[in-house]
Protein backbone atom coordinates (compact mmCIF):
# COMPACT_ATOMS: atom_id res chain seq x y z
CA UNK A 1 0.00 0.00 0.00
CA UNK A 2 1.12 3.66 -0.45
CA UNK A 3 1.20 6.41 1.82
CA UNK A 4 -0.90 9.83 1.78
CA UNK A 5 0.97 12.73 2.48
CA UNK A 6 -1.02 16.19 3.11
CA UNK A 7 0.71 19.17 1.92
CA UNK A 8 0.93 22.08 3.87
CA UNK A 9 0.99 25.67 1.62
CA UNK A 10 -0.56 29.27 1.48
CA UNK A 11 -2.70 28.36 -1.74
CA UNK A 12 0.15 29.91 -4.18
CA UNK A 13 2.97 27.76 -2.49
CA UNK A 14 3.97 24.77 -0.44
CA UNK A 15 5.43 25.44 2.90
CA UNK A 16 8.73 24.46 3.47
CA UNK A 17 8.42 22.01 5.83
CA UNK A 18 6.41 19.96 2.95
CA UNK A 19 9.52 18.75 1.67
CA UNK A 20 10.89 17.33 5.20
CA UNK A 21 7.79 15.51 5.34
CA UNK A 22 7.94 14.09 1.72
CA UNK A 23 11.18 12.69 2.73
CA UNK A 24 9.92 10.74 5.67
CA UNK A 25 6.90 9.56 4.28
CA UNK A 26 9.47 8.33 1.24
CA UNK A 27 11.12 6.16 4.14
CA UNK A 28 8.13 4.39 5.24
CA UNK A 29 7.33 3.33 1.62
CA UNK A 30 8.16 5.17 -2.19
CA UNK A 31 5.23 5.28 -2.92
CA UNK A 32 4.20 8.69 -2.00
CA UNK A 33 1.13 10.63 -2.89
CA UNK A 34 0.82 13.59 -1.92
CA UNK A 35 -2.97 15.60 -1.06
CA UNK A 36 -3.02 19.06 -1.52
CA UNK A 37 -6.41 20.89 -0.03
CA UNK A 38 -6.98 24.34 -0.86
CA UNK A 39 -8.65 27.04 -2.63
CA UNK A 40 -6.89 28.45 -6.31
CA UNK A 41 -4.12 26.09 -4.90
CA UNK A 42 -2.84 25.26 -8.29
CA UNK A 43 0.37 26.56 -7.80
CA UNK A 44 1.03 24.06 -5.00
CA UNK A 45 -0.19 21.58 -6.96
CA UNK A 46 2.30 22.16 -9.18
CA UNK A 47 5.24 22.61 -6.98
CA UNK A 48 4.32 19.16 -5.16
CA UNK A 49 4.23 16.96 -9.27
CA UNK A 50 7.81 18.34 -9.38
CA UNK A 51 9.47 16.66 -5.94
CA UNK A 52 10.60 13.67 -7.57
CA UNK A 53 9.91 11.54 -4.81
CA UNK A 54 6.39 12.21 -5.03
CA UNK A 55 4.55 9.60 -7.34
CA UNK A 56 0.98 11.04 -7.41
CA UNK A 57 -0.38 14.10 -6.74
CA UNK A 58 -3.82 14.34 -5.19
CA UNK A 59 -5.89 17.89 -5.75
CA UNK A 60 -8.90 19.29 -3.96
CA UNK A 61 -10.61 22.50 -4.26
CA UNK A 62 -13.43 24.12 -2.50
CA UNK A 63 -14.17 27.62 -1.13
CA UNK A 64 -13.89 26.45 1.82
CA UNK A 65 -10.70 24.94 1.72
CA UNK A 66 -9.35 28.24 1.75
CA UNK A 67 -7.87 29.02 5.57
CA UNK A 68 -7.50 25.08 6.62
CA UNK A 69 -10.37 24.70 9.02
CA UNK A 70 -9.46 21.20 10.28
CA UNK A 71 -12.82 19.89 10.50
CA UNK A 72 -13.23 20.68 6.68
CA UNK A 73 -9.96 18.78 5.49
CA UNK A 74 -10.68 15.86 8.05
CA UNK A 75 -13.63 14.29 5.68
CA UNK A 76 -12.30 14.37 2.51
CA UNK A 77 -8.52 12.85 4.35
CA UNK A 78 -10.86 10.07 5.48
CA UNK A 79 -12.75 9.03 2.99
CA UNK A 80 -9.11 8.58 0.37
CA UNK A 81 -7.63 7.24 3.22
CA UNK A 82 -9.05 3.15 2.48
CA UNK A 83 -6.34 3.62 -0.82
CA UNK A 84 -3.30 4.12 1.93
CA UNK A 85 -1.81 2.56 4.26
CA UNK A 86 -0.12 5.55 5.89
CA UNK A 87 -1.15 9.07 6.03
CA UNK A 88 1.60 11.20 6.96
CA UNK A 89 1.54 14.94 7.74
CA UNK A 90 4.18 17.32 9.66
CA UNK A 91 3.92 18.20 13.29
CA UNK A 92 3.72 21.69 13.10
CA UNK A 93 0.48 23.47 13.84
CA UNK A 94 -1.10 22.82 10.97
CA UNK A 95 -0.87 19.05 11.02
CA UNK A 96 -1.12 18.91 15.00
CA UNK A 97 -4.27 20.28 14.40
CA UNK A 98 -6.12 18.03 11.67
CA UNK A 99 -4.05 14.88 11.81
CA UNK A 100 -5.96 13.20 15.64
CA UNK A 101 -9.31 14.41 13.71
CA UNK A 102 -8.63 12.34 10.59
CA UNK A 103 -6.84 9.52 12.81
CA UNK A 104 -10.22 9.28 14.99
CA UNK A 105 -12.21 9.19 12.36
CA UNK A 106 -10.38 6.28 10.91
CA UNK A 107 -10.15 4.65 14.84
CA UNK A 108 -6.23 4.65 14.57
CA UNK A 109 -4.20 5.70 17.61
CA UNK A 110 -1.95 8.46 16.50
CA UNK A 111 1.83 8.48 16.20
CA UNK A 112 2.87 11.67 16.83
CA UNK A 113 6.07 14.08 16.28
CA UNK A 114 8.19 10.93 14.89
CA UNK A 115 11.54 11.77 14.38
CA UNK A 116 13.21 8.60 12.35
CA UNK A 117 11.40 5.83 10.32
CA UNK A 118 12.63 2.64 11.97
CA UNK A 119 10.42 0.42 9.79
CA UNK A 120 6.98 0.83 8.36
CA UNK A 121 5.42 0.25 11.51
CA UNK A 122 7.98 1.30 14.33
CA UNK A 123 9.08 4.99 14.51
CA UNK A 124 11.29 6.79 17.06
CA UNK A 125 9.46 9.72 18.92
CA UNK A 126 10.46 12.30 21.78
CA UNK A 127 8.71 11.97 24.89
CA UNK A 128 8.94 14.02 28.24
CA UNK A 129 10.04 17.42 26.10
CA UNK A 130 12.71 15.24 24.44
CA UNK A 131 13.73 14.19 27.86
CA UNK A 132 13.49 10.20 26.70
CA UNK A 133 13.42 8.87 23.30
CA UNK A 134 10.24 6.12 22.96
CA UNK A 135 10.94 3.53 20.51
CA UNK A 136 7.21 2.89 19.24
CA UNK A 137 5.39 0.22 16.79
CA UNK A 138 1.74 0.33 15.72
CA UNK A 139 -0.17 -1.97 15.58
CA UNK A 140 -3.24 -0.45 13.68
CA UNK A 141 -3.58 -1.37 10.43
CA UNK A 142 -4.28 2.20 9.12
CA UNK A 143 -1.36 4.30 10.34
CA UNK A 144 -1.30 7.98 11.05
CA UNK A 145 1.99 9.51 11.75
CA UNK A 146 3.13 13.14 11.98
CA UNK A 147 6.42 13.82 11.54
CA UNK A 148 8.97 16.24 13.67
CA UNK A 149 9.79 18.11 10.26
CA UNK A 150 13.39 19.48 11.41
CA UNK A 151 14.79 15.73 11.86
CA UNK A 152 14.21 15.05 7.90
CA UNK A 153 16.00 16.70 5.45
CA UNK A 154 14.22 18.46 2.51
CA UNK A 155 13.64 15.99 -0.47
CA UNK A 156 14.77 17.79 -3.69
CA UNK A 157 12.04 20.17 -5.16
CA UNK A 158 12.85 20.27 -8.94
CA UNK A 159 12.46 17.42 -11.40
CA UNK A 160 9.85 15.14 -11.07
CA UNK A 161 6.78 15.20 -12.64
CA UNK A 162 4.19 13.31 -11.13
CA UNK A 163 0.48 13.49 -12.52
CA UNK A 164 -1.86 15.67 -10.91
CA UNK A 165 -5.63 13.73 -10.55
CA UNK A 166 -8.28 15.91 -9.66
CA UNK A 167 -10.44 14.85 -6.42
CA UNK A 168 -14.15 15.96 -5.33
CA UNK A 169 -13.70 18.28 -2.30
CA UNK A 170 -15.58 16.59 1.43
CA UNK A 171 -18.70 18.18 2.89
CA UNK A 172 -17.98 21.97 4.40
CA UNK A 173 -18.73 21.64 8.06
CA UNK A 174 -20.37 24.44 8.80
CA UNK A 175 -19.65 24.96 12.68
CA UNK A 176 -16.41 26.86 12.14
CA UNK A 177 -15.92 30.05 10.55
CA UNK A 178 -12.62 31.90 9.89
CA UNK A 179 -12.31 35.03 10.77
CA UNK A 180 -8.64 36.10 10.40
CA UNK A 181 -4.77 35.39 10.51
CA UNK A 182 -2.27 37.81 11.80
CA UNK A 183 1.22 36.76 10.43
CA UNK A 184 4.10 38.41 11.53
CA UNK A 185 6.11 38.88 8.00
CA UNK A 186 9.47 39.51 8.43
CA UNK A 187 12.94 39.74 5.44
CA UNK A 188 15.17 37.21 8.12
CA UNK A 189 15.00 33.27 7.52
CA UNK A 190 12.05 31.30 8.70
CA UNK A 191 12.77 30.32 12.74
CA UNK A 192 12.78 27.01 11.60
CA UNK A 193 14.62 26.91 8.68
CA UNK A 194 17.46 29.00 9.59
CA UNK A 195 21.10 28.16 9.28
CA UNK A 196 21.56 30.70 12.78
CA UNK A 197 19.12 31.45 15.03
CA UNK A 198 19.71 33.51 17.96
CA UNK A 199 17.22 33.50 20.75
CA UNK A 200 16.64 36.09 23.56
CA UNK A 201 14.98 35.25 27.11
CA UNK A 202 13.83 36.72 30.23
CA UNK A 203 17.31 38.35 30.68
CA UNK A 204 16.96 40.89 27.88
CA UNK A 205 13.84 42.47 30.15
CA UNK A 206 12.10 44.34 27.90
CA UNK A 207 10.84 43.80 24.44
CA UNK A 208 12.50 46.60 23.89
CA UNK A 209 16.27 45.26 24.33
CA UNK A 210 15.17 42.62 21.82
CA UNK A 211 16.88 45.08 19.36
CA UNK A 212 20.63 44.40 20.57
CA UNK A 213 19.33 41.00 19.08
CA UNK A 214 18.02 42.22 16.15
CA UNK A 215 20.98 43.67 15.27
CA UNK A 216 23.58 40.85 15.39
CA UNK A 217 20.69 38.85 13.94
CA UNK A 218 21.00 41.18 10.80
CA UNK A 219 25.11 40.38 10.66
CA UNK A 220 24.41 36.62 11.22
CA UNK A 221 21.34 36.49 8.81
CA UNK A 222 19.84 34.71 11.88
CA UNK A 223 16.12 33.69 12.47
CA UNK A 224 15.31 34.98 16.01
CA UNK A 225 13.95 32.91 18.83
CA UNK A 226 13.35 33.74 21.98
CA UNK A 227 12.02 31.59 25.15
CA UNK A 228 8.45 30.96 26.98
CA UNK A 229 9.33 33.64 29.56
CA UNK A 230 10.17 36.40 26.88
CA UNK A 231 6.97 36.03 24.97
CA UNK A 232 4.99 35.76 28.12
CA UNK A 233 7.07 38.77 29.43
CA UNK A 234 5.54 40.39 25.95
CA UNK A 235 8.86 40.99 24.99
CA UNK A 236 8.05 39.35 21.44
CA UNK A 237 4.96 37.67 20.02
CA UNK A 238 4.12 34.39 20.33
CA UNK A 239 5.85 33.00 16.80
CA UNK A 240 8.80 33.40 17.83
CA UNK A 241 9.05 30.73 21.12
CA UNK A 242 11.37 28.01 20.64
CA UNK A 243 10.67 24.81 23.15
CA UNK A 244 8.31 22.20 24.06
CA UNK A 245 5.49 23.70 22.91
CA UNK A 246 6.76 26.24 20.55
CA UNK A 247 8.88 25.74 17.72
CA UNK A 248 11.65 23.22 17.93
CA UNK A 249 15.01 24.12 16.14
CA UNK A 250 17.93 22.78 14.64
CA UNK A 251 20.09 25.08 13.23
CA UNK A 252 24.30 24.71 12.62
CA UNK A 253 24.20 27.60 15.34
CA UNK A 254 21.94 28.60 18.26
CA UNK A 255 22.79 31.42 20.37
CA UNK A 256 21.27 31.82 23.42
CA UNK A 257 20.85 34.76 25.29
CA UNK A 258 19.86 35.67 28.75
CA UNK A 259 17.85 32.22 28.72
CA UNK A 260 18.44 29.88 31.72
CA UNK A 261 17.90 27.02 29.95
CA UNK A 262 14.47 25.55 31.92
CA UNK A 263 13.76 21.97 30.62
CA UNK A 264 10.65 23.14 28.15
CA UNK A 265 12.97 25.40 26.21
CA UNK A 266 16.17 22.69 25.89
CA UNK A 267 13.28 20.93 24.19
CA UNK A 268 13.35 23.30 21.18
CA UNK A 269 17.01 23.73 20.91
CA UNK A 270 18.87 20.89 22.13
CA UNK A 271 19.48 19.46 18.64
CA UNK A 272 21.41 22.53 17.14
CA UNK A 273 24.82 21.67 15.84
CA UNK A 274 26.66 24.56 17.73
CA UNK A 275 25.21 26.10 20.56
CA UNK A 276 26.18 29.47 22.60
CA UNK A 277 25.20 30.88 25.65
CA UNK A 278 25.55 34.32 27.08
CA UNK A 279 24.35 35.01 30.52
CA UNK A 280 25.48 36.05 33.89
CA UNK A 281 24.27 33.02 36.15
CA UNK A 282 27.63 30.48 35.42
CA UNK A 283 25.02 27.99 37.25
CA UNK A 284 22.32 28.43 34.48
CA UNK A 285 21.03 24.89 33.17
CA UNK A 286 21.69 26.32 29.67
CA UNK A 287 25.37 26.23 30.29
CA UNK A 288 25.36 22.28 30.45
CA UNK A 289 24.29 21.97 26.45
CA UNK A 290 26.34 24.66 25.45
CA UNK A 291 29.22 23.84 23.20
CA UNK A 292 30.77 27.15 24.40
CA UNK A 293 30.00 29.24 27.21
CA UNK A 294 30.07 32.88 28.06
CA UNK A 295 29.34 34.06 31.85
CA UNK A 296 28.83 37.90 31.22
CA UNK A 297 26.34 40.67 31.40
CA UNK A 298 24.23 40.62 28.08
CA UNK A 299 24.35 44.25 27.66
CA UNK A 300 27.99 44.44 27.77
CA UNK A 301 28.84 41.17 25.82
CA UNK A 302 26.21 41.86 22.82
CA UNK A 303 27.34 45.10 21.70
CA UNK A 304 31.16 43.51 21.63
CA UNK A 305 29.81 40.50 20.25
CA UNK A 306 28.17 42.69 17.07
CA UNK A 307 31.50 44.91 17.25
CA UNK A 308 33.96 41.72 16.92
CA UNK A 309 31.28 40.41 13.81
CA UNK A 310 31.84 44.10 12.37
CA UNK A 311 35.51 43.24 12.40
CA UNK A 312 35.50 39.92 11.47
CA UNK A 313 33.81 41.40 7.91
CA UNK A 314 36.68 44.10 7.69
CA UNK A 315 38.95 41.08 7.37
CA UNK A 316 37.52 39.62 5.07
CA UNK A 317 37.08 42.24 2.92
CA UNK B 1 -24.29 26.50 30.39
CA UNK B 2 -21.97 23.59 31.33
CA UNK B 3 -18.53 23.51 31.52
CA UNK B 4 -16.29 20.32 31.40
CA UNK B 5 -12.67 20.22 32.01
CA UNK B 6 -10.56 17.32 31.29
CA UNK B 7 -7.36 17.21 33.67
CA UNK B 8 -4.11 14.75 33.58
CA UNK B 9 -2.07 14.11 36.50
CA UNK B 10 1.05 13.74 34.91
CA UNK B 11 5.06 13.80 36.38
CA UNK B 12 6.13 17.45 37.45
CA UNK B 13 7.14 20.17 34.98
CA UNK B 14 10.09 20.62 36.91
CA UNK B 15 11.38 17.28 37.80
CA UNK B 16 14.28 15.99 35.42
CA UNK B 17 12.72 12.72 34.14
CA UNK B 18 14.88 9.72 34.47
CA UNK B 19 14.68 6.59 32.54
CA UNK B 20 14.39 2.94 33.95
CA UNK B 21 17.23 1.21 33.87
CA UNK B 22 15.35 -1.72 31.68
CA UNK B 23 14.46 1.08 29.06
CA UNK B 24 10.68 0.11 30.05
CA UNK B 25 9.79 3.61 30.53
CA UNK B 26 10.35 6.45 32.99
CA UNK B 27 10.62 6.88 36.68
CA UNK B 28 7.53 7.64 38.30
CA UNK B 29 8.08 5.95 42.06
CA UNK B 30 8.70 8.79 44.52
CA UNK B 31 8.42 11.57 41.77
CA UNK B 32 6.14 14.27 42.25
CA UNK B 33 3.14 14.38 40.53
CA UNK B 34 1.03 17.94 39.48
CA UNK B 35 -1.88 18.79 36.68
CA UNK B 36 -0.92 18.80 33.14
CA UNK B 37 0.31 22.81 33.09
CA UNK B 38 -2.05 23.74 30.22
CA UNK B 39 -5.19 22.31 32.25
CA UNK B 40 -4.83 24.32 34.96
CA UNK B 41 -5.32 26.83 32.25
CA UNK B 42 -8.17 24.85 31.08
CA UNK B 43 -9.94 25.30 34.68
CA UNK B 44 -9.15 28.89 35.16
CA UNK B 45 -10.98 29.47 32.10
CA UNK B 46 -13.88 27.62 33.07
CA UNK B 47 -13.79 29.12 36.52
CA UNK B 48 -13.61 32.53 35.04
CA UNK B 49 -16.33 32.15 32.60
CA UNK B 50 -18.42 30.83 35.48
CA UNK B 51 -17.62 33.68 37.82
CA UNK B 52 -18.51 36.41 35.01
CA UNK B 53 -21.86 34.49 35.01
CA UNK B 54 -21.75 33.12 31.91
CA UNK B 55 -21.70 29.46 33.12
CA UNK B 56 -23.42 27.41 35.62
CA UNK B 57 -21.33 24.39 36.41
CA UNK B 58 -17.30 23.41 35.97
CA UNK B 59 -17.34 19.72 35.91
CA UNK B 60 -13.52 18.12 36.40
CA UNK B 61 -12.97 14.88 34.76
CA UNK B 62 -9.78 12.84 34.97
CA UNK B 63 -8.68 9.78 33.54
CA UNK B 64 -5.87 7.58 35.01
CA UNK B 65 -5.48 5.15 38.31
CA UNK B 66 -7.26 6.28 41.82
CA UNK B 67 -4.33 8.77 42.65
CA UNK B 68 -5.62 10.99 39.85
CA UNK B 69 -7.92 11.84 42.27
CA UNK B 70 -5.73 14.39 43.28
CA UNK B 71 -5.83 16.17 40.01
CA UNK B 72 -9.81 16.34 40.09
CA UNK B 73 -9.22 17.45 43.84
CA UNK B 74 -6.83 20.13 43.11
CA UNK B 75 -9.34 21.41 40.43
CA UNK B 76 -12.42 21.61 43.06
CA UNK B 77 -10.00 23.55 44.96
CA UNK B 78 -9.25 26.27 42.36
CA UNK B 79 -13.01 26.60 41.27
CA UNK B 80 -14.68 23.75 39.47
CA UNK B 81 -17.98 22.28 41.09
CA UNK B 82 -17.68 18.70 41.03
CA UNK B 83 -15.51 15.88 39.75
CA UNK B 84 -15.77 12.46 37.95
CA UNK B 85 -12.60 10.04 37.75
CA UNK B 86 -12.52 7.50 35.11
CA UNK B 87 -10.47 4.70 36.82
CA UNK B 88 -8.28 3.12 34.57
CA UNK B 89 -4.85 0.87 34.89
CA UNK B 90 -1.66 1.31 33.31
CA UNK B 91 -1.29 3.80 29.80
CA UNK B 92 -4.16 4.65 28.08
CA UNK B 93 -3.56 6.47 24.42
CA UNK B 94 -5.32 9.21 23.26
CA UNK B 95 -7.89 7.85 21.59
CA UNK B 96 -9.00 5.83 24.12
CA UNK B 97 -9.41 8.65 26.32
CA UNK B 98 -11.25 10.78 23.78
CA UNK B 99 -13.67 7.46 23.67
CA UNK B 100 -13.51 7.52 27.56
CA UNK B 101 -14.36 11.48 27.53
CA UNK B 102 -17.08 10.98 24.40
CA UNK B 103 -19.41 8.90 27.14
CA UNK B 104 -18.87 11.43 29.83
CA UNK B 105 -19.82 13.95 27.24
CA UNK B 106 -23.03 12.20 26.57
CA UNK B 107 -23.47 11.30 29.96
CA UNK B 108 -23.20 15.26 31.46
CA UNK B 109 -24.32 17.03 28.13
CA UNK B 110 -21.94 19.57 28.49
CA UNK B 111 -21.91 23.24 26.25
CA UNK B 112 -18.32 23.44 26.33
CA UNK B 113 -15.18 20.43 26.99
CA UNK B 114 -11.91 22.59 27.96
CA UNK B 115 -8.26 20.59 27.97
CA UNK B 116 -5.06 21.46 27.67
CA UNK B 117 -3.45 21.63 23.83
CA UNK B 118 -0.73 18.91 25.38
CA UNK B 119 0.32 16.62 27.96
CA UNK B 120 3.59 17.08 28.67
CA UNK B 121 4.25 13.28 29.58
CA UNK B 122 3.56 12.08 26.31
CA UNK B 123 3.78 15.09 24.08
CA UNK B 124 1.17 13.62 21.67
CA UNK B 125 -1.38 16.71 21.37
CA UNK B 126 -3.95 14.81 20.23
CA UNK B 127 -6.96 14.40 22.63
CA UNK B 128 -8.87 17.30 22.25
CA UNK B 129 -9.08 16.95 18.35
CA UNK B 130 -10.16 13.17 18.24
CA UNK B 131 -13.02 14.22 20.75
CA UNK B 132 -14.09 16.86 18.45
CA UNK B 133 -13.88 14.47 15.97
CA UNK B 134 -15.56 11.35 18.08
CA UNK B 135 -18.50 13.95 18.57
CA UNK B 136 -18.55 16.00 15.27
CA UNK B 137 -18.24 19.14 17.15
CA UNK B 138 -16.02 22.44 15.92
CA UNK B 139 -12.23 22.81 17.54
CA UNK B 140 -10.38 25.64 18.66
CA UNK B 141 -7.27 24.17 19.29
CA UNK B 142 -3.99 26.57 21.06
CA UNK B 143 -6.63 28.98 21.89
CA UNK B 144 -4.61 32.31 23.81
CA UNK B 145 -7.91 34.27 24.11
CA UNK B 146 -11.43 33.10 24.48
CA UNK B 147 -14.79 35.41 23.86
CA UNK B 148 -18.04 33.89 24.74
CA UNK B 149 -20.88 35.06 22.58
CA UNK B 150 -24.54 33.88 21.70
CA UNK B 151 -24.06 30.56 20.91
CA UNK B 152 -21.03 31.12 19.81
CA UNK B 153 -16.88 31.36 20.55
CA UNK B 154 -14.35 33.66 19.12
CA UNK B 155 -11.35 31.61 19.81
CA UNK B 156 -7.57 33.36 19.11
CA UNK B 157 -5.11 30.37 17.87
CA UNK B 158 -1.41 30.50 18.56
CA UNK B 159 -0.10 28.93 15.22
CA UNK B 160 3.37 28.50 13.86
CA UNK B 161 2.74 31.60 11.88
CA UNK B 162 1.49 34.60 14.44
CA UNK B 163 -2.46 34.08 15.78
CA UNK B 164 -5.40 33.02 13.79
CA UNK B 165 -9.00 34.13 15.06
CA UNK B 166 -11.65 31.64 14.51
CA UNK B 167 -15.43 31.54 15.59
CA UNK B 168 -17.10 28.13 16.30
CA UNK B 169 -20.68 27.32 16.94
CA UNK B 170 -21.00 25.73 20.83
CA UNK B 171 -21.28 23.42 21.85
CA UNK B 172 -17.69 23.01 21.08
CA UNK B 173 -13.86 21.82 22.14
CA UNK B 174 -11.31 24.46 23.27
CA UNK B 175 -7.80 23.12 23.81
CA UNK B 176 -5.60 25.75 26.26
CA UNK B 177 -2.11 27.09 25.42
CA UNK B 178 -0.39 28.54 27.92
CA UNK B 179 -0.82 31.98 27.76
CA UNK B 180 -4.67 31.86 27.66
CA UNK B 181 -4.64 33.11 31.80
CA UNK B 182 -2.62 32.65 34.96
CA UNK B 183 -3.91 29.95 36.69
CA UNK B 184 -4.49 30.85 40.54
CA UNK B 185 -3.62 29.03 43.57
CA UNK B 186 -5.74 27.04 45.91
CA UNK B 187 -6.30 28.89 49.14
CA UNK B 188 -6.38 27.06 52.41
CA UNK B 189 -10.47 27.75 52.57
CA UNK B 190 -11.02 26.79 49.20
CA UNK B 191 -8.66 23.22 49.66
CA UNK B 192 -10.73 22.33 52.60
CA UNK B 193 -13.91 22.90 51.01
CA UNK B 194 -12.98 21.12 47.89
CA UNK B 195 -12.72 17.73 50.56
CA UNK B 196 -16.33 18.16 49.97
CA UNK B 197 -17.08 18.79 46.86
CA UNK B 198 -18.17 15.21 44.79
CA UNK B 199 -15.75 13.13 42.62
CA UNK B 200 -17.80 10.55 41.21
CA UNK B 201 -15.85 7.39 40.45
CA UNK B 202 -16.87 5.13 37.40
CA UNK B 203 -14.57 2.35 35.97
CA UNK B 204 -12.76 2.78 32.38
CA UNK B 205 -14.28 -0.61 31.98
CA UNK B 206 -17.57 0.08 32.71
CA UNK B 207 -18.08 2.44 30.24
CA UNK B 208 -17.60 0.14 27.09
CA UNK B 209 -15.03 0.99 25.56
CA UNK B 210 -11.59 -0.55 24.87
CA UNK B 211 -8.67 0.97 25.97
CA UNK B 212 -6.11 -2.01 25.32
CA UNK B 213 -2.89 -0.32 23.36
CA UNK B 214 -2.63 -0.13 19.78
CA UNK B 215 1.02 1.18 20.07
CA UNK B 216 3.53 -1.21 21.15
CA UNK B 217 6.10 0.84 23.40
CA UNK B 218 9.32 -1.11 22.40
CA UNK B 219 11.86 0.45 24.52
CA UNK B 220 12.81 4.32 26.48
CA UNK B 221 16.10 5.29 25.94
CA UNK B 222 18.22 8.12 27.22
CA UNK B 223 18.34 10.88 24.30
CA UNK B 224 22.09 10.97 23.27
CA UNK B 225 24.35 13.48 25.23
CA UNK B 226 25.73 16.19 24.32
CA UNK B 227 29.48 16.47 24.72
CA UNK B 228 30.75 18.88 27.69
CA UNK B 229 31.27 22.32 26.34
CA UNK B 230 34.01 24.86 27.48
CA UNK B 231 33.53 27.98 28.89
CA UNK B 232 34.98 30.78 26.99
CA UNK B 233 36.88 34.28 28.71
CA UNK B 234 35.49 36.96 26.28
CA UNK B 235 33.51 37.63 23.70
CA UNK B 236 36.73 38.10 21.23
CA UNK B 237 37.87 34.58 22.05
CA UNK B 238 34.10 33.49 21.31
CA UNK B 239 34.33 34.64 18.05
CA UNK B 240 37.16 33.56 16.99
CA UNK B 241 36.10 30.24 17.84
CA UNK B 242 33.06 30.45 15.94
CA UNK B 243 35.06 31.23 13.45
CA UNK B 244 38.22 28.68 13.59
CA UNK B 245 37.06 25.81 15.53
CA UNK B 246 33.31 25.73 15.03
CA UNK B 247 33.41 27.34 11.38
CA UNK B 248 29.82 28.48 11.74
CA UNK B 249 30.54 32.12 11.48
Amino acid sequence: MSVLLIAEHNNKELRPFTLNAVSAASQIDTDVHAIVIGQNCDGAAKALSELPLVKKVIHVEAAYYENFVAENFAPVIVKLAENYSHIVCSANTFGKNLMPRVAAALDTSQISDIIKVISADTFLRPIYAGNAFATVKSKDTKKCVTIRPTSFDPCESSGGSAPIEKADPGEEFGHTKFIKREEIKSDRPELGTARVVISGGRGMQSGDNFKLITSIADKLNAAIGASRAAVDAGYISNDHQVGQTGKVVVPDLYIAVGISGAIQHLAGMKESKIIVAINKDGEAPIFSVADYGLEADLFEALPQFLEELNKLNTIQK
Amino acid sequence: MKILVAVKRVIDYNVQVRVKEDNSGVVTDNVKMSTNPPDDNAIEEAVKIKEAGKATEVIAVSIGEEKAQETVRKALAVGADRGILVKSEGNVEPLAVSKLLQKIVEKEKPDLVFMGKQAIDDDCNQTGQMLSALLNWPQATFASKIEIKEKKLEVTREIDEGLETIEIDIPAIVTCDLRLNEPRYASLPNIMKAKKKPIEQVNAADLGVDTSPRIEQIKVEEPPKRKAGIKVSSVAELVQKLKNEAKVI
